[in-house]
């Protein structure tokens, strides 16, 4: 995903020089040919993320479209209050860019686990929340935040993922993605475990059970429409993210459901409310968190009509 | 007259709407007046022109303050200042730039100020844009440490185009400034930063508008020397008026002194 947002990026950089990189100096071996070809359009502040997201607001207020790039925590979390004030109340163009969705960087600790992101961003009015959840999806979302107005927070997985949707797929920003059409059941999917989901779903499918795939490249604004056509038929629905169970994909989807009149089994498959201490890789951590296969396989095999 | 019209018009809304930081206001006054009648190049029937100069109030506390000046200068009308900090109203407590024209940012949480204006003098120099940029920072304001993420980046681009001031008044929430967070060497802090500091009495007009044309090939800090409250006795320096507001009395007695006749 990293690989193909800074792809994207030059390409607009060299149609449109509104573009302006600015890092609180992170992004070695990623950056670096944005710095090399946009010397005056790139800006590395130091180690400072508050002031690093109120100097992008100064320059968006000014006409530039400014990607600030670090990774989720720091560029979240640290600066939040900035990007409250300066960038969603202000409506400006600037684009907070954040690497290592969920528990992307795995064993480094729970300081750089991002699983309180999408809810606190998703809180902020103004703001868009793109989750892509393969490179296509990231060509997409950056290609259209050129020209998108208002403030946007791009989560990024690491590199990597591999290409789910089929070549030439589109969507506006704000729309969902039907991936996989099924009967039995659905499963929406944000961010990076697009590719577990699909995994899931197809697994599924060999036991002869099939269960839509919707990816969700935009948690805020939701795609509710595409939602509640998914909650008349009536089926089991469940949703997959690699963020906390509180505030992110499930939660705001239940808050459709709930609102919708539909009644239907529904469970969200997340991350558990508190910090980890395990030490693993994403996969490892995925596994001792209870992101399995198993424990969809149970929701669906429980819940739906035999 | 316009000087004295901006106090009145400060004091007149912190009575009517029973509001706070009067004393904050007052205090920054005397260089609101001189930045937007003597040394801004902005124009109230044209307020975005790109090449304005910009100004932001970093310590949004001080609304009244510039909302009476703005209003003074002619970017929206004097009623508007009846309808500040009341049910209805259009002018909130702490800045919303969307409430009028001239306002050039939404501002209240202390710390912010500083690094939008760095944005903007970025855009400024690496455009050939002339337009000159003034943030103004409480003293208090000075504790938080964004603010100096802000002086470290400007030092080290030599931002020439940006000016920040500072409302040394001495007082914040809980009392004296130096005995809260010691900054006495205010000065020093920002010239070992590398920027270029001057220090002036902030109600002298005259030598504010000298410090504000002097050039600089770096970063410019104005460390203007004011006091909380000023031109109202019973205000000046008591830290109470961050938070009162005068009654019918205290206005009548606060308006005669600030014309002179007490």
């Amino acid at each position: 995903m990293r690989t193909t947002f800074i792809n994207t990026l030059l390409e607009l950089a060299r149609m449109d020089d509104r573009v302006f990189v600015i890092t609180p100096d992170l992004g070695f071996s990623v950056l670096e040919k944005f710095r090399e070809e946009f010397p005056n359009r790139f800006l590395n502040v130091g180690i400072a993320e508050q002031n690093a997201v109120g100097v992008a607001a100064g320059l968006a207020m000014s006409g530039k479209v400014v990607y600030v790039y670090s990774i989720i925590p720091f560029v979240t979390m640290r600066c939040f209050e900035q990007i409250r004030v300066d960038v969603a109340y202000m409506n400006t163009n600037v684009r907070l860019v954040g690497v290592g969705a969920g528990l992307s960087y795995g064993p480094q600790g729970a300081t750089h686990h991002s699983l309180e992101d999408i809810a606190i961003m998703r809180a902020l009015p103004n703001m868009t929340v793109c989750c892509p959840g393969d490179p296509i999806e990231v060509k997409e979302i950056v290609t259209q935040s050129l020209d998108y107005e208002g403030p946007m927070y791009i989560r990024l997985g690491k590199n990597g993922e591999p290409v789910i949707h089929d070549e030439g797929t589109t969507f506006r920003i704000g729309q969902a993605i039907e991936v996989t059409q099924g009967n039995d059941a659905y499963l929406i999917s944000t961010s990076n475990t697009l590719e577990l989901a699909d995994s899931w779903v197809k697994r599924m499918a060999n036991q002869g059970v099939s269960v839509g795939l919707i990816s969700v490249p935009t948690v805020k604004p939701l795609d509710r429409e595409k939602i509640v056509r998914i909650l008349l038929k009536g089926k089991p629905v469940s949703t997959l993210e690699e963020h906390s169970i509180s505030g992110g994909l499930g939660t705001a989807v239940a808050e459709v459901i709930a609102e919708s009149g539909q009644a239907v089994k529904f469970k969200r498959f997340a991350l558990p409310d508190e910090y980890c201490h395990f030490v693993g890789d994403q996969h490892y951590l995925r596994d001792k968190l209870g992101l399995t296969f198993e424990s969809f396989e149970q929701f669906i095999e429980t819940s739906i009509d035999k | 007259m316009q000087q004295t019209n901006i106090k009145k018009s400060i004091v007149y809304m912190t009575h009517y709407s029973k509001s706070s930081h009067v004393g904050t206001s007052l205090s920054i006054a005397d260089i609101l007046y001189t930045l937007y009648f003597k040394v801004l190049n902005v124009d109230p029937f044209n307020p975005e022109c790109p090449e304005r100069d910009k100004f932001i109030l970093s310590k949004g506390h001080g609304s009244a303050a510039l909302y009476a000046t703005l209003a003074e200068r002619g970017f929206f009308p004097k009623d508007f200042l009846d309808r500040y900090y009341v049910n209805g109203g259009l002018l909130p407590g702490h800045l919303d730039k969307f409430a009028a024209p001239g306002i050039e940012l939404s501002t209240g949480s202390l710390g912010h100020g500083l690094s939008v204006g760095v944005g903007m003098s970025i855009a400024n120099g690496s455009s050939g844009n002339p337009g000159q940029v003034y943030v103004l920072l409480g003293d208090g304001e000075c504790n938080e440490g964004s603010v100096w993420e802000a002086v470290m980046l400007s030092a080290t681009l030599r931002l020439s185009n940006i000016t920040a001031i500072i409302d040394y008044n001495r007082l914040q929430g809980f009392g004296e400034t130096n005995e809260v967070i010691n900054q006495e060497n205010m000065a020093a802090r920002w010239t070992a930063f590398g920027w270029n500091a001057f220090e002036v009495n902030g109600h002298d007009t005259v030598e504010l508008e000298r410090v504000f044309r002097i050039k600089s090939d770096r970063p410019k800090v104005v460390i203007a020397h004011t006091v909380k409250g000023k031109g109202v006795s019973y205000m000046e320096n008591r830290l109470e008026w961050h938070y009162k507001s005068p009654n019918e009395e205290q206005y009548k007695q606060a308006i005669a002194e600030l014309d002179g006749l007490l």
